[in-house]
């Protein structure tokens, strides 16, 4: 029987099938999807698969791994930004290596349609010196992320498989196939790898390093790593995940050249050798980074054969596209038409009656009176509030940094110093921030934009619920300097007032700017006002 | 049968539910097919695109090439013009004439309905007022399905179906209403020849 799947949904019932005890995610575009899936499916329901969402990608991937410890298979799913924020784990688990089969997916965002960079996840794998796969498919998608688990527990070391956009939000039908059981409680590992001090961590390095012989050959023997054997000798492709479909696109026929098809790393030495020793030119494939293209350079130093990216072939940064490959290809293309000009962006904007519209129309009768270049953003919806028609926040980096920037600004002697930041986005990773604040006594004012929600993805559950008065006291926040606010237009003049004396006080102020999501849907909204007004009464 | 088709509009205005429809027929119909949508930010009142692909043969590619599809279908007249650079020579332009203005800069709408309306295959009609008197104007993108039906070959029933199945979990009235909307669509048709 066939299924109609996201290739997101692909990954998270190959998951299902390869008997995963838990998934442990952060909400980010393209990734969400994976974890949602799991949620919502009633077989992982019936098989006690833990699937909540967790604070962070960092908290999620040590979670993985803590379930991977006792024996048991676990999912980690993020956006490739989200990966930054765990790299502490990433990194030192491949020392450790895992005991249940741990497989950590990340989609990456090429062309940034939602992302602040294009940063290519595969570069990461490397540097963490594990294995990766690149599913080119749905089908693939789901039998990759099988073939993942499996190879995870035999060589004991976390995987990595890297999803793009394009793959992440396409559907198609595939064909499941049968479910694995879960394994075992298991806690007879040997707890010395896991206890990274030198003495322990140096002969694990070792191991890892001396497993890289064993990883690669692995790659060769791949079922997913394809090599096609033509005899024109003009030219051998290396069309790598996503990339093989927009090659083979251009060739309804059939390819005339030899083609690798790779979509298993580290890079399988033998099938380009044989390209190399058979192809005058070497024309690589990727979505993201000129990863294989530069490192397919520096193995074999012949630059001038191989092209790509680097080359000027394709373009150094954006996605693929069976066009750009065309060109790359030499072949002709036949585009009748152009975007007449009368037709105008049409960018994203905030929802109407959304509470962030008034949040900012108030904060820009602030920005009057003290000037620009002070109020720090963060990541969400509310990331809206740098453009057009607000113009409201002046910077945008990562999970956090408006709190941290808006201290380090204020050290430097910026006043005042203003933060903007979601709930989740706050659970996430502003808690941390505040507490530097408050241990200097920062003259810092902090908006927690609460919007009972993590919005921007879809509308998931925020860990913040009902606690952000609790954890911003339990800080070290003074009472009095801890303000709720609702955001409607009837309550302006009084908002303002509110942002005015607290970004005066030279000190640490939070604002609790609290409106639930116009998208939550009527139950969710409900719960979270009945929720939000006894935390009002507890004063 | 091999068709390309872009599914164009404006975030909410229920692209995603074209697509699902033409996925599940393609799916009753034991074709093959690949079909991109956007998730994420740009769903807030954003441009919006779906590339669907429908063939008896294995598909690659999951966006279509530019210069390769066979129809525009969009529930928005200037979201339409967007992706002309796909359309291939002598494709199909099939659109809502009602406009959504949430820009400030929206174009001149006469002149818009005419740069369409100079292309040789097109069907502009205004589904959103078809919708409406018909129980409400959220239907104007199954009217549009209805419409563009009569160009991809698959069987009327199929269609019926999928409506049928995609909206079971709603309220009989709003899935029976969908129905009604895609016969409505595809009794006024397109004239191909």
């Amino acid at each position: 029987m066939k299924n109609i799947v996201l290739g997101n949904e692909a990954i998270a019932q190959g998951a299902i099938d390869a008997g995963i005890s838990g998934v442990y995610a952060y909400p980010g575009t393209p990734s969400t999807e994976i974890t949602e899936y799991i949620q919502k499916s009633e077989l992982a329901k019936e098989l006690e698969i833990k699937s909540n969402w967790c604070a962070n990608e960092k908290t999620a991937m040590e979670a993985a791994l803590g379930m991977s410890y006792a024996g048991k298979r676990a999912l980690t799913v993020m956006k490739h930004v989200g990966l930054n924020v765990a790299m502490d784990v990433f990194m030192n688990m491949a020392v450790s290596g895992v005991n249940g089969g741990l497989v950590v997916v990340v989609a990456d965002d090429p062309s940034m349609h939602s992302s602040q960079n294009e940063q290519d996840s595969r570069v990461l794998a490397k540097f963490a010196q594990i294995p990766f796969l690149e599913p080119s498919c749905q089908q693939e998608a789901y039998d990759i992320v099988r073939y993942a688990f499996d190879l995870s527990e035999k060589l004991e070391l976390p995987v990595l498989v890297r999803m793009v956009t394009r793959l992440s939000h396409s559907r198609s039908s595939i064909a499941f196939k049968h479910r694995r059981r879960q394994n075992k409680l298991n806690v007879t590992v040997d707890t010395k790898r896991f206890s990274l001090v030198p003495l322990h961590s140096k002969p694990m390095y070792q191991k890892l390093l001396s497993l890289q012989d064993q990883i690669t050959h692995i790659s060769e023997e791949s079922e997913f790593t394809k090599l096609t054997k033509r005899k024109n000798t003009k030219l051998g492709i290396v069309a790598c995940g996503i990339a093989y479909n927009y090659l083979m696109e251009n060739y309804p026929d059939g390819c005339p050249y030899s083609v690798l098809k790779l979509c298993h790393y580290p890079i399988p030495r033998e099938e380009v050798q044989w390209l190399m020793d058979n192809c005058e030119q070497i024309l690589v494939l990727e979505d993201g980074y000129p990863f294989i293209e530069e490192q397919i350079n520096d193995f074999f130093r012949r630059v001038e054969r191989v092209i790509g990216r680097f080359t000027g072939h394709l373009p150094r940064s954006g996605e693929l596209n069976p066009n750009l490959v065309a060109k790359a290809l030499g072949i002709e293309e036949n585009i009748n038409e152009t975007i007449p000009e009368l037709v105008k962006g049409r960018p994203p904007q905030l929802c109407d009656g959304c509470g962030h519209i008034d949040m900012y129309h108030e904060l820009n009768e602030l920005k009057k009176e003290i000037g620009g270049n002070k109020i720090f953003g963060d990541i969400g919806c509310y990331a809206l509030g740098s453009l057009d028609p607000f113009n409201t926040i002046d910077t945008l980096i990562d999970m956090g940094a408006s709190i941290t920037m808006a201290k380090g600004a204020a050290d430097a002697g910026v006043f005042p110093s203003i933060a903007v930041i979601g709930d989740s986005t706050f659970t996430h990773s502003g808690m941390t921030g505040l507490l530097d604040c408050i241990w200097e006594k920062s003259p810092v004012t902090i908006i927690i934009a609460d919007n009972s929600t993590v919005a921007m993805t879809g509308a998931q559950d925020s860990a913040a619920l009902g606690k952000l008065k609790d954890i911003c006291l339990g800080l070290g926040v003074e009472e009095d300097h801890l303000r709720v606010i609702t955001p409607l237009k009837r309550n302006f003049d009084n908002n303002v007032n509110v942002l005015r004396e607290e970004t005066s006080y030279r000190g640490v102020s939070v604002i609790i700017s609290q409106r639930p999501c116009v998208r939550l849907p009527g139950e969710k909204k409900k719960y979270a006002k009945m929720i939000n007004e006894a935390m009002a009464h507890e004063n | 049968m091999n068709i390309n088709i872009i599914l164009a509009g404006v975030g909410g205005q229920g692209i995603l539910t074209i697509a699902a429809t033409l996925d599940t027929a393609a799916l009753k119909s034991d074709l093959w097919f690949k079909q991109s949508e956007v998730h994420g930010m740009s769903q807030r009142g954003g441009a919006v695109v779906s590339h669907v692909r429908i063939s008896d043969n294995e598909i690659y590619s999951d966006l279509i090439p530019m210069g390769k599809a066979d129809m525009i279908l969009s529930v928005e007249p200037m979201e339409l013009m967007r992706y002309m650079p796909y359309l291939k020579e002598n494709g199909w332009l099939i659109t809502d004439s009602h406009a959504y203005e949430n820009i400030p800069d929206y174009p001149d709408k006469t002149k818009l309905l005419e740069t369409i309306e100079a292309h040789a295959n097109n069907f502009v009609i205004d589904a959103t007022s078809i919708a409406k008197k018909m129980g409400t104007a959220k239907m104007a993108n199954i009217v549009l399905l209805g419409i563009a039906s009569n160009l991809i070959d698959i069987e009327e029933q199929v269609f019926i179906e999928s409506i049928e199945e995609l909206f079971a979990h709603k309220p009989e009235k709003i899935q029976k209403g969908n129905v009604k909307a895609f016969l409505k669509g595809r009794e006024m048709g397109v004239v191909v020849g």
